[in-house]
């Protein structure tokens, strides 16, 4: 399946109905999971805010399902050397960094009526943050190399050396956390939630995987695109070099 | 041949050790950097003996992990520069050997002369006397952590614009682990509670780092000499 893929134009060819495909069921799902926000019955303790919730989670779960698309796009790039991951690798990074960052705007807009107060050097929170904090590293060494390749598997290797220190961030920042105080602003309810509240988050949590997904793959393939218009305005010049006679 | 002459890793490491104090003792620099950013602290935040007590382990601690990025941004440059790498990449031994001996040699260089310093740091901003000998084995073994991560962000950001903001901006969420089990040591034995459990988290966070690191920045020399 994935090694199918792996061919540029194949990707291509295969992506080009889906993107449509994807963004109506991005669409739809979207307006069902908004319908069902602003209709789910206020919470007896969180009242309204609560809707808060529904655009909060999703977006702090896509976060890191992006560093994990990110994470196996890397590998895939490293091992196999193939060029459609390192681009599709390059197209989610900014996208689960501007998830992570909505993750991060509207935990601290919920926090503030919940809580009283912007930001809490909770764990969870702060290891969002650390998330946050390796895509922009990512990012940034990504834009810092000129070559492009090169650029790649040095992104590559820093996505991967995140991957492996995620779980020990989490469960370092759990333990500090649990050291100085008892874990007790962020509870998450288990699986009690109330079925008029769970529907709308599942909904949402689906829109928001599509969404990802549509964008991936536009993103994916604009960087093909734009790859490609590369060496077409390169080729001239390449000849040029190639048989100076010529010119 | 008469002397038996030192394995190539072994040259490699007494040559770095031996270019890190050649030349206006490099690790005294990055001291210097640490004391006076920790000279820093009693201005900025007020020179009060009970608060300047209550921060003092772990500023101590957090001046000591900004003061070791520092540093990293010539761990790799000079040779890649000189092509010094390049010779090295022809040899042998792996890149990622090469990477851990560099790295092992940073910390024999600028690691551990911090380490030393940040008891002293620590005991006169105000932290109890105590705490010196478990602030000593946490620095010790934070720095070794500190310069196999960082050893990853210099590989990484080899010919890259901007180098050493990059290099502190890829390794700091690295950090994050190695300053709170240190800080928590530190703290552990500041208020008299046991402090070995965190700087067994801690041993185990730079093993693992030691054990792992090599090989990232392994792949990102490699990539770097293209």
């Amino acid at each position: 399946m994935l090694t199918v893929l792996a061919n540029p134009a194949r990707f291509m060819a295969v992506s080009r109905p889906l993107v449509p495909v994807l963004g109506a069921a991005t669409a739809l799902l979207l307006a069902v999971g908004t319908w069902l926000s602003f209709t789910a019955p206020p919470d007896y303790q969180q009242g309204n805010s609560v809707r808060m919730m529904f655009v909060h989670v999703p977006a702090a779960y896509m976060g890191l399902f992006a560093y994990a698309c990110m994470g196996g796009a890397s590998f895939a790039g490293l091992v196999w050397r193939h060029a459609l991951a390192d681009a599709a690798a390059k197209a989610a990074a900014p996208l689960g960094a501007g998830f992570t960052f909505l993750a991060l705007v509207t935990g601290s807009l919920w926090g503030k009526p919940m809580w009283g107060a912007w930001w809490v050097w909770d764990a969870r929170l702060t290891s969002v943050l650390v998330l946050f904090l390796l895509y922009l590293g990512y990012l940034a060494l990504h834009a810092a190399v000129e070559d492009e390749t090169r650029a790649a598997r040095a992104a590559a290797v820093l996505a991967l050396a995140g991957l492996i220190n995620l779980p020990v961030v989490k469960f370092s920042v759990d333990w500090w956390n649990t050291l100085h105080q008892p874990a007790s602003l962020l509870r998450a309810d288990g699986p009690s939630v109330a079925p008029e509240i769970l529907a709308p988050l599942l909904v949402m949590s689906l829109a928001y995987t599509c969404l990802f997904g549509v964008l991936w793959l536009v993103r994916t393939r604009a960087e093909v695109w734009r790859r490609r218009a590369h060496s077409v305005r390169r080729a001239p010049a390449m000849r040029a070099t190639l048989t100076p006679e010529a010119a | 041949m008469s002397a038996r002459r030192p394995t190539p890793l072994l040259a490699l490491f007494l040559r770095d050790m031996q270019l890190a104090w050649a030349g206006g003792g490099g690790p005294l620099l990055a001291g210097a950097f640490y004391l006076g950013v920790a000279a820093l602290v009693p201005l900025s935040a007020g020179p009060s003996p009970e608060r300047l007590a209550a921060m003092a382990p772990g500023l101590a601690w957090l001046v000591l992990a900004v003061a070791s990025l520092l540093s990293l941004e010539r761990l790799f440059e000079p040779d890649w520069e000189d092509g010094a790498l390049d010779l090295l990449a022809q040899g042998r031994a792996p890149l990622a050997a090469v990477a851990a001996v560099k790295a092992a040699a940073h910390w024999c260089a600028t690691g551990a002369p911090l380490a030393l310093l940040a008891p002293a740091a620590a005991v006169a901003l105000g932290a109890p006397v105590r705490i010196a000998g478990p602030m000593l084995a946490a620095a010790l073994l934070g720095g070794l952590a500190f310069a196999y991560l960082g050893a990853i962000g210099a590989a990484l950001s080899l010919g890259a614009r901007r180098g050493g903001l990059l290099i502190a901006v890829l390794v700091l969420p690295l950090l994050v682990p190695p300053v709170i089990f240190g800080a928590a040591a530190v703290e552990a034995a500041a208020l008299g509670g046991p402090w070995l459990p965190s700087l067994a988290l801690l041993a185990a966070y730079a093993l693992l780092a030691v054990a792992a690191a090599p090989f990232a920045a392994g792949a990102g020399l490699r990539n770097a000499l293209g």
